[in-house]
Formats: structure tokens, C-alpha cells, sequence
């Protein structure tokens, strides 16, 4: 009824390029985001800042990272801890080393050594393919753990091999990482850098460089045959994925956890962001934040489910539960909808513009 | 169900599951002294956290069920489930560090990685953090970590207790010896190596190191090493899970005497040394707490339990971990008791109870008086001193049970403070942090 | 099965171990303060690598049978070795021998595979292999929160009557204190051997072994010539859980059974890499190869790194080998077409 088109006419290319060709989009995301930049931090409780939302901005960049490799490339990477390890300890050395240089400039340059590093690991794919890569991305998951937890001069020498991330500001001096600072401002902060770089990458994946990586992805014989570099694209797509996932490592280690081992980032952390991908949609920017939030959320729902129903179950078999029932809700989410939540949202979208007559 | 409707039935969960996050269980209680408790009863440390998070409700249950709670403060808690992640266990801490009737009392994360993560957002908030036994060994340092608290030992002053201990074995001299340590290859296991290295100049041993990768399955070469290679005369363990069992199989299985072979006291529970039974023979490790169920304090515990009022497992009572959770719930009671001495007797902020810790004396008169003799040393907590001057023995495993060897061993501290003010100074620097005045 | 290619796979990576050995002596001349060589110590890291890489093939084994059938790569295999071993356990618990345990868990395993072809594999046929990949993951939390939840979280010992005590064997000249062998491995190499033998007869021999090779060749062909997919299936998941639960009693033998069981697949990976997906004696001499290479690796080279870079170290290995074989060792040869 109100979300429909007609009389939306579109008179040059630009417009018809836009992103959200409908207006009632466009209207939606900017009252979503105007509601999450003016409103969240003054209205959600200090939980929510620290423990949902700020995980989940972060985790919605790791996310957005891995989706171009693998949602857009088709390169399948079980490397994203080691690359957000890359972006934490370097985003550390820099930071530490250059007291005085602005935290948005060390992200950036701890982005592109990730980027780097990706790149490095990125050219076996020129030759292996498929579950064979994947294995082969492991190697840089535990070399690059091994590395940063191996040589103390990542941590300036530590003793236990912890980096604190020292607060630095960006506006001015509001504090924006490590724990001393207002958790309202590191959630602005982020929310602000996370949404830029999803344009980016949205814009990324529209271009022809986003196109030569989905010929890539849909056959890459085929791509290679109608002109696209198979070389350039992967390498790309590593790069700039492991660009995205080095930020989000720094972001993690400088605003959400404030101090970190090697070990945070094993290879837990890397299925973690697998899952988000996958059940939020491979190939789809939204997707990388419906995933992020389902995953962030879900422990903590199921968690409070039985006490908010008053069940009398001890936290062992709730943790038990929790994992039965995430193994089960991951089995129903791919059953029902194998190309994840976006889809689900797009199917959402096509109903709604036929509501409330179908036919 | 047609996939339609199972579609439909996907879109409503995900939206419900976002609904259903919000955290608005209220405190059990009006006037209660709140403790979050963050254990792990699943997950690879499970047959470590179990025993741990089983003494601890036993005892605040013990405390309310035998005197009402503390100075007629009910005693209240809630366990969160971390898994020994650390990113659940900071879920956890901020979950649960505004419940009850005056916020979290203390936390005791029950892992390092966990108390690092928490050592920054803790102090913002105003709440204590009792490390006991784990943790960073330079937050003894009160005056830089004034909301941490490392008593009654660190891992520092552990590793100078089993060099005092090897020495004191080979007749008071370890010049030309050789000493192998095994660690996890983490923050954790990393802590000794520096205090290790500094005394093999003092005493004259030679170090060689030994790092595992987590989980720690793969030791075989380490032990092919140690065994054919080096032959060390003595070797240490900073393990923890399935690391310890597999170390002490391996380590019977290239014949390295067993009694030369002493683990830190994260790696000398029951649950290490089961698997290996016979093997384990001989093995050594330290404790911080007394060993077994002969203690007032247990005994009481039993008859609790034989009435019918006890919350756990009673196969875990007497337990190394369960014990050192009694301890370390002792502690924290102490802690609130010497508060309620300044604030009144009501449920206590974690401010004031940073206040308790600060000006904690538990003598050897009050341990017995509460029927913990032998269980631990006395420990004096101080504004500028954390880790309260507590003391640690060795333990063997007789191949049933785990029995004390030695007395408290006091390590030799006056070398140790220098080391936790260099390293804490290093901390406030990079962290930009003015050191509080003790004075 | 290309026995030609096992044969050539056997020689060199027999013959590569003196080759091995002569390098590391050299390098332990250039550095002898890091490097402590001797032929006797080496041939002993060696026999030990041989051993426990048989144990890692034990869990490849499970993984290429269920990839060679079905082209899933099963993320699950872990846990199903971890919830297999809890069974044993749990009815070694309830007072029967050891080896009626085995078979009611080897009865449970079955059950396990059958319920999950029904309930997850069924309704996703067709899916991309990255989508039954993560159905996988999700059958790894179901099942390790089931088996924690039925038998608990703490360690159990596990004792099917092996001794724990080492041999010393060919005691002598050239190994003064003799070669030491551990019962437990040396039975689960003879168990690995018998396991990988009995696994060869029934793919090559038995009707259902033929249906097997034809499913693994093409399901579609398989299927128009009215072999039955969803029963192949399930026979291929009951095999890999069979497997998985003589993994897991190997491991759970040494180790104690307890969750850390379930991250041993990870050790499992490069090896599957190594010998490629498909191929059950490339898991076999995949195995020895990571074996043999992680123990030589973390003994003679970590010392020059500081040591504990076996984790690492296995899947550089099998990366190397991956860029001269992109398909493994053994794997079957990759044709493209557009």
C-alpha cells in the first residue's frame, strides 16, 4: 500500500544507478540510520552499547569483508581470524609507535598491511580451488597466530604477550578506544566509520571491479575467457576483503575488547564470521549485518530465554541447550532458506509491494 | 508445513530472537550482596570449571544457610556461562555487573584471558577483580591496578616457589642443573618465563622453554625432546585442560621421573591426572589451598549436604578446585565483612567492597576461627600491595589422591615487587594512567 | 583405486626420510646450539611421527569417506568422533564389557547417521557444497551439546585393556636405550591398517561398494540407474561414524575422553589436503606424511623459531604440495569445462 513505486520515474542514468532506486527505501535507511546516530546512544542501555551493539558493528564489517571474498569472489577463506589478528597488532605497533598520528590514519594503514598480508596468502587460490583453499587459507590462520604470539615484539615485549590498546581520540578529544572511553561515543564512532566502509563496499560490488569478481565466483573459466583477469580479480578480492577484515581486527582489539592475546582471534573466531555470512546471505552487503546481528544476538537470547520464562534450569544445561538449539537453528536456516537472511528480507520487500493485494 | 510457511515461521524467528535479547531478569532478591559468578560447566575447561563453580555456590550457600549471609546480608549470585571465552565472558560481566540489590560485589573471571579483557572495563566501573592465582601478576601493584586483586599469589612468585622447592630437593644448590619449562603457548603460560630467566642467573640453572600450541594435544615432540635431548633435570608445567593430562601421559611414557616433574596449580586438579592413572604416579604440583575434605570448613560443608541444603555436585566436595573455590569465596566474604565494618551492614557497592579488600588482614587467629586451618596461609592486603603476601605448597598425586607434601611455601617476594613495579609502571605509562597515592 | 600411484606415493615418501635426515644433520652442524641430531633420536622421531600420524588418519578416514560419497565436507567428523568415544563410555559406565560398549555405540552411531540424512541432508540435496558445509557445523553444535548433555562434561578415562607402559624394542648397538614404542599407538596402527584394508575390500568387492564408487562418481547417473542415494547415504554417514568411534577409542585410550576430543578434526585437515579428498590410502599416507613431518618439523626446525609451530606447520606442508597438486596427493585429477 505505501511501499510502492508507481509514479517513481527515473529521467537520467544516475538515478536509475542509485542504490535504493525506490524513494520509501531511500526514506527508510536514512530514518534508520538518523534513529541509530541520534537516538541509540541516548536511549539504549549501557548493555546494549557494550556487549550488542558494538560486537555486532564490528562483526558486521569482519562480515562485510569475508562476503566479498567469499559471497562475491567465490573464494572460500577460513582465514579471517589471522587477518583480523593482522589488523589488531598492527593497528597496535603503529599506534603505539606514532602516539600522536590520528587512530582513523592507523586503522587505515593497519587496513592496508592486512590487505597486504592477504594478498600473500591470496595467490595459492591462483591454483587451488574449492575445500582445497579453504584448508590452504587455515595455514595463514595459525602461521599468522603463531607469529603474533610467537615474537614479543608485536606487543612491545610484553611478558604475557597481551596488547592494552591505549585510548586516542578522534574528534577532537572524546576518546574513542580502549575502556576508558564513553561507550556512547566508540558506538557513534563506529557506527559512522562501519557505514561509510559499507558504502564503499556497496559501491565496490556495483562496479566493474564487484563484476569481475562474480564472473569469478559463477566460473571462473568462463570469466577468464571473456577477458577477466583471474590474477587481478582473486588478488583484489583478497585485498580488499582483507583491507576490510584488518579494520574490523583493529576495531576490535582498540574499541570493543581493549586488550587482546593472539589467541582471541583463533579459529573459532573465523567460523564465527562464516556463519554470519552464511546464514545472512552470501553475496549480499545487508546480508553481512542481518548475519553479524542474528549471531551476536542468538547466544544471548537463548541465554536469557529460560529466565525470562522463569524455568528452573541450571546455566549447564542451558549452556547445553544453547548449543543444541544454535546447531539446530543454523540446520532450519539453511533448510528453509539456503541463500540466507537477505533473501529473506527480499522475499519481505517483494510481498510487501503487493500488500495488501496480492493478486 | 509447506516451505512457505517454514520461510515465514524463519523470518519470525530471527525477528524474535532479536526481541527476546534484552536482559530484564530482575535481582532475586531486595537487599541481597550480589555476586556474578562466570564459570564454564561446558566447553574444553568444563571438567576444570565444573568443580570450581561448585565450590563457590556451595559456599555462599553455606554462608546464608549457616549465619544468614554476611553480617545478616544475604548472599546472592548467578552463574553466566562463558565457555573460557573471553568475548562470553565479557557478555557476562556486563550482563551481570548491575544486578542485585548494589551491583556486582567482585568478579572473579577464573581465567586470564578473561581478567585481562575485564582488568580495563572493571576499573571504569568501580568494581573489584579478585585473580587468585591467575591473571596478571603485575597488578599486585595496587597503585597502578587499584581495582585488581592478584592474592594470595601470582604466577610470578609460584614460579619462585617450585625453584625454592627444586633447590631445597637437590640439597640447596641448582648450580649446573637443568630445568625444562612446558607452557601453554598463551598470555597464561607466558607469565613465568621472565621470573624463570631471572633466577637461572641467580641460582645458576639452565632454562630451556617448551611452548604448546593450544589445545595442547600435540606433545610428542616436546616430550621426544625433553626426554632424549635435553634430559632436564627438573621440568615445569604452566598447562591447563587437556594440555596437563597429555603432558603427564607423555611425560611416563618417555620415563621422565614423575617426582621431578611439578605442575603450577592450574595443572594439578583430579580431572589431570585421571586419564593417566598409574602413569601419574609421583607427580607433583603446587596448590594454593589444603588438599582434601580433613577441614573444618568441608566438614561443615558435608553435613550441609546431609541435610539436604547443598546446590552441588557432592562427589566434587574436597576437590583441589573445589577447595580453592572455598577459599576464594572466603576471601570475598572477609573482604565484604571488613566493608560492612566502615559502610554498615547492607549490600555493599563494589566500590566499598574495594574498599574491604584494600584494608584485608586474614590472620592466622580468624582462618582457624572459621574453620579453614590448613586450607590456606594468612594474607594481609594493603592500598599499595595486592597480592596479600599468601604463600603456595607442593602436592603429589599418590595415585588416588592428591596429598600435601610440603607446608605454605612463602616465595621470596622482596625480589618479586621490583619486577610488578617495573612491569606495572610500564602498563600505566602506555596506558596513560596516574598511579594512585598509597601513602 | 590407482595402486601404481599408492606404490609411488609409499617409495618416495620412504625414500625422502634419509634424504630428511641427511639435510638435518647438516643443518645441525651450521647451528648445533639449536639443533641436537643423531640418527638413532631421528629414526625415533620418525617411528613416533609414523604412529601418531596413523592416528590422524584415523579421523582423515571418516571425512573422505563421506566427501568421496557425497562431496560434503563433513565439519561434524570431530564431534561424531567425541560423541562416539561419550557413548562407549557411557555404556562402559552402566557395567557392560568393553566390547558389547563398542557395539552399542557403533549402534548408536548408525542411528545418529540415519537421523541425519532424514532430518538435514534430505531436505538439502542440490544445495552448493558451502551450504551442506555449514549444515555440517550446525550437526557439530547439535551434537556436542547432545553428548554433553546426556553424558556430561568431565573427562573419563577410557581403558579397553591396553597397557599404558611403553615398550623398548631392538634394544642394542644402535639404540642404547632402545626404541620406544607405545602399546596404544602400535594397537591403533594395526587397527588403522585393518580399518583402511576392510574400508578397500568392501569399496571394491561388495555390491554396496560398487553403488558407493558409482555415487561418488556422479549422483546423477548413479541415481538413473536406480541406485539408491538416500540409503547410500546413509550407509556411507553410519561408516563414517563407525570410524569415528575407533578414533575416538584410540584417542580417547590416551587421551581421556573429553571435548577437547572434538578439535582433533583440525589436525585431520591437512592431512585430507595432503592426500587429497577422495582417496582413503591418500588419507593413510597423508597421514604419515603430516605425521612424520609435523614431529621432524617441531623437533629439528622449531627450536630455530622457538618452537610450537607444529600447528602451522602441517598445513604449510600441504599448501606447498597443494601448489604442485592442486587436487592432493591421490586426488582425483580436476577437469574443467565451461
Amino acid at each position: 500500500m505505501f511501499y510502492r513505486e508507481a509514479g517513481q520515474f527515473k529521467t537520467s542514468y544516475a538515478a536509475d544507478q542509485a542504490i535504493y532506486p525506490i524513494r520509501q527505501d531511500k526514506i527508510g535507511i536514512l530514518i534508520l540510520f538518523g534513529f541509530s546516530l541520534l537516538a541509540i546512544p541516548f536511549i539504549a542501555p549501557i548493555y546494549w552499547l557494550n556487549s550488542i551493539l558494538i560486537p555486532f558493528l564490528i562483526f558486521s564489517l569482519a562480515a562485510l569483508g569475508l562476503n566479498i571474498l567469499t559471497g562475491y569472489c567465490g573464494q572460500l577463506s577460513l582465514g579471517t581470524g589471522g587477518f583480523m589478528a593482522c589488523g589488531a597488532f598492527f593497528s597496535y605497533k603503529l599506534a603505539t609507535a606514532m602516539p600522536d598520528t590520528n587512530i582513523l590514519i592507523v586503522f587505515l594503514l593497519a587496513g592496508l598491511g592486512t590487505a597486504l598480508v592477504g594478498v600473500l596468502f591470496g595467490l595459492p587460490s591462483l591454483r587451488i580451488k574449492g575445500f582445497y583453499l579453504a584448508v590452504a587459507t587455515l595455514a595463514a590462520q595459525f602461521f599468522l597466530i603463531w607469529m603474533f604470539n610467537k615474537f614479543s615484539w608485536w606487543t612491545n615485549h610484553s611478558p604475557s604477550g597481551v596488547i592494552s590498546a591505549p585510548p586516542r581520540a578522534v574528534f577532537g578529544d572524546i576518546d574513542v578506544t580502549s575502556a576508558s572511553a564513553s561507550p556512547e561515543a566508540k558506538y557513534v564512532f563506529l557506527l559512522l566509520l562501519v557505514s561509510f566502509l559499507a558504502l564503499i563496499a556497496k559501491n565496490m560490488v556495483r562496479s566493474r571491479i564487484g563484476r569481475s569478481w562474480m564472473a569469478i565466483r559463477d566460473m571462473d573459466i568462463a570469466a577468464e575467457i571473456i577477458g577477466i583477469r583471474p590474477m587481478l580479480a582473486k588478488l583484489s578480492a583478497f585485498a580488499v576483503s582483507s583491507f576490510f577484515i584488518g579494520v574490523s581486527g583493529a576495531l576490535w582489539a582498540f574499541t570493543y575488547s581493549g586488550s587482546v592475546e593472539a589467541l582471541a582471534f583463533e579459529i573459532n573466531r573465523s567460523f564465527e564470521v562464516l556463519f554470519m555470512i552464511i546464514i545472512g546471505g552470501l553475496g549480499a552487503i545487508m546480508g553481512s549485518f542481518l548475519g553479524a546481528a542474528f549471531i551476536v544476538l542468538l547466544p544471548i537470547a537463548l541465554d536469557t530465554i529460560p529466565l525470562l520464562l522463569g524455568l528452573p534450569l541450571s546455566v549447564e544445561t542451558v549452556a547445553h541447550l544453547r548449543l543444541i538449539i544454535f546447531g539446530a537453528l543454523i540446520i532450519f536456516f539453511l533448510i528453509v532458506e539456503p541463500h540466507g537472511l537477505a533473501r529473506l528480507w527480499q522475499i519481505g520487500k517483494e510481498k510487501l509491494r503487493l500488500w495488501p493485494f496480492p493478486y | 508445513m509447506g516451505l512457505k510457511s517454514l520461510r515465514w515461521a524463519a523470518a519470525a524467528l530471527a525477528l524474535s530472537v532479536a526481541a527476546t535479547a534484552t536482559p530484564v531478569v530482575p535481582a532475586k532478591a531486595e537487599g541481597d550482596q550480589f555476586i556474578p559468578l562466570l564459570v564454564y560447566r561446558t566447553g574444553p575447561y568444563a571438567p576444570n570449571g565444573i568443580p570450581l563453580a561448585d565450590g563457590f555456590i556451595d559456599y555462599f550457600n553455606y554462608v546464608n544457610w549457616k549465619e544468614g549471609g554476611v553480617g545478616g546480608v544475604p548472599l546472592s549470585w548467578e552463574e553466566c556461562e562463558t565457555q573460557y571465552n573471553n568475548d562470553r565472558g565479557v557478555e557476562c560481566y556486563e550482563r551481570l555487573k548491575n544486578r542485585g540489590a548494589s551491583g556486582a560485589t567482585v568478579i572473579n573471571p577464573y581465567s586470564t584471558g578473561i581478567t585481562y579483557a575485564l582488568i580495563g572495563r572493571a576499573t571504569e566501573d568501580k568494581i573489584p577483580v579478585l585473580s587468585m592465582g591467575y591473571g596478571r601478576a603485575d597488578a599486585s601493584d595496587g597503585t597502578v591496578f587499584p581495582y585488581v586483586y592478584t592474592a594470595p599469589i601470582t604466577y610470578w612468585a609460584g614460579a619462585d616457589v617450585m625453584v625454592q622447592y627444586a633447590r631445597e630437593q637437590e640439597g640447596g644448590s641448582l648450580k649446573g642443573k637443568k630445568i625444562a619449562l612446558v607452557y601453554h603457548d598463551s598470555a597464561y603460560g607466558k607469565e613465568p618465563i621472565k621470573t624463570l630467566e631471572r633466577l637461572a642467573e641467580i641460582e645458576g640453572y639452565e632454562l630451556s622453554l617448551f611452548p604448546v600450541a593450544h589445545p595442547g594435544l600435540e606433545q610428542k615432540a616436546t616430550w621426544l625432546r625433553i626426554g632424549r635431548q635435553v634430559r632436564p633435570d627438573y621440568v615445569f608445567m604452566w598447562g591447563w585442560g587437556v594440555m596437563n593430562a597429555t603432558a603427564v601421559k607423555e611425560a611416563a611414557s618417555v620415563g621422565f621421573p614423575m617426582d621431578k616433574f611439578i605442575g603450577i596449580w592450574w595443572s594439578g586438579a583430579e580431572a589431570d591426572v585421571l586419564p593417566a592413572k598409574e602413569a601419574a604416579k609421583g607427580y607433583k604440583s603446587l596448590n594454593i589451598t589444603g588438599v582434601g575434605k580433613d577441614f573444618p570448613i568441608v566438614q561443615d560443608i558435608v553435613k550441609m549436604h546431609e541435610e539436604g541444603e547443598g546446590l552441588a555436585d557432592p562427589a566434587n566436595i574436597g576437590s583441589v578446585l573445589y577447595n580453592r573455590a572455598v577459599v576464594n569465596g572466603f576471601i570475598i566474604t572477609e573482604a565484604v565483612r571488613k566493608a560492612q565494618e566502615k559502610f554498615g551492614q547492607r549490600p555493599l557497592k563494589g566500590e566499598e567492597v574495594q574498599w574491604g579488600f584494600d584494608n584485608l588482614a586474614i590472620t592466622e587467629q580468624r582462618i582457624e576461627e572459621a574453620g579453614l586451618k590448613g586450607l590456606m596461609g594468612p594474607i594481609e592486603i594493603t592500598c599499595a600491595n595486592h597480592e596479600g603476601a599468601g604463600s603456595a605448597l607442593v602436592q603429589q598425586w599418590d595415585g588416588e589422591n592428591w596429598v600435601a607434601i610440603t607446608g605454605f611455601i612463602d616465595p621470596n617476594r622482596k625480589a618479586l615487587w621490583p619486577e610488578y613495579k617495573a612491569s606495572a609502571a610500564q602498563y600505566a605509562k602506555e596506558k596513560g594512567i596516574d598511579p594512585r597515592n598509597c601513602d | 583405486m590407482n595402486l601404481k600411484h599408492l606404490a609411488i606415493g609409499v617409495v618416495c615418501s620412504l625414500g625422502s626420510i634419509p634424504v630428511v635426515g641427511l639435510l638435518l644433520q647438516q643443518l645441525a652442524e651450521a647451528a648445533p646450539n639449536d639443533i641436537f641430531f643423531g640418527w638413532d633420536f631421528y629414526i625415533e622421531v620418525v617411528v613416533t611421527g609414523l604412529l601418531q600420524g596413523v592416528m590422524y588418519a584415523l579421523v582423515a578416514l571418516g571425512f573422505v569417506l563421506i566427501f568421496k560419497a557425497s562431496a560434503i565436507f563433513n565439519f561434524a567428523q570431530g564431534a561424531m568422533v567425541l560423541f562416539a568415544a561419550l557413548a562407549m563410555v557411557g555404556f562402559i559406565e552402566m557395567g557392560l564389557h568393553w566390547t558389547l560398549a563398542f557395539l552399542l555405540a557403533a549402534v548408536v552411531m548408525i542411528i545418529v547417521a540415519i537421523l541425519i540424512e532424514r532430518v538435514v541432508l534430505r531436505p538439502m540435496v542440490n544445495q552448493e557444497p558451502i551450504i551442506l558445509f555449514m549444515a555440517t557445523i550446525g550437526i557439530f553444535f547439535v551434537l556436542d551439546g547432545l553428548g554433553q548433555t546426556i553424558w556430561g562434561s568431565n573427562v573419563k578415562a577410557l581403558d579397553i585393556g591396553i597397557s599404558q607402559t611403553p615398550w623398548f624394542v631392538l634394544q642394542g648397538e644402535f639404540f642404547p636405550g632402545g626404541l620406544r614404542l607405545i602399546p596404544t599407538e602400535v594397537v591403533a596402527a594395526v587397527v588403522g591398517a585393518l580399518t583402511v584394508t576392510l574400508l578397500a575390500v568392501l569399496f571394491q568387492y561388495t555390491k554396496v561398494g560398487r553403488a558407493l564408487r558409482a555415487v561418488a562418481d556422479d549422483h546423477q547417473a548413479a541415481l538413473s540407474v536406480g541406485i539408491p542415494l538416500k540409503f547410500i547415504w546413509a550407509i556411507v554417514w553410519s561408516v563414517a561414524g563407525i570410524v569415528g568411534l575407533v578414533a575416538g577409542v584410540m584417542w580417547g585410550t590416551s587421551l581421556g575422553v573429553q571435548f577437547s576430543l572434538s578439535l582433533i578434526a583440525l589436525k585431520a585437515l591437512p592431512v585430507l589436503i595432503l592426500g587429497g579428498f577422495t582417496s582413503i590410502p591418500g588419507a593413510i599416507v597423508g597421514g604419515l606424511i603430516v605425521g612424520v613431518g609435523e614431529q621432524v618439523g617441531e623437533v629439528f626446525i622449531g627450536p630455530l623459531f622457538g618452537g610450537a609451530i607444529q600447528d602451522w606447520f602441517a598445513y604449510m606442508l600441504a599448501m606447498i604440495f597443494l601448489l604442485f597438486r592442486p587436487q592432493g596427493l591421490f586426488g582425483e585429477r580436476i577437469i574443467e569445462r565451461v
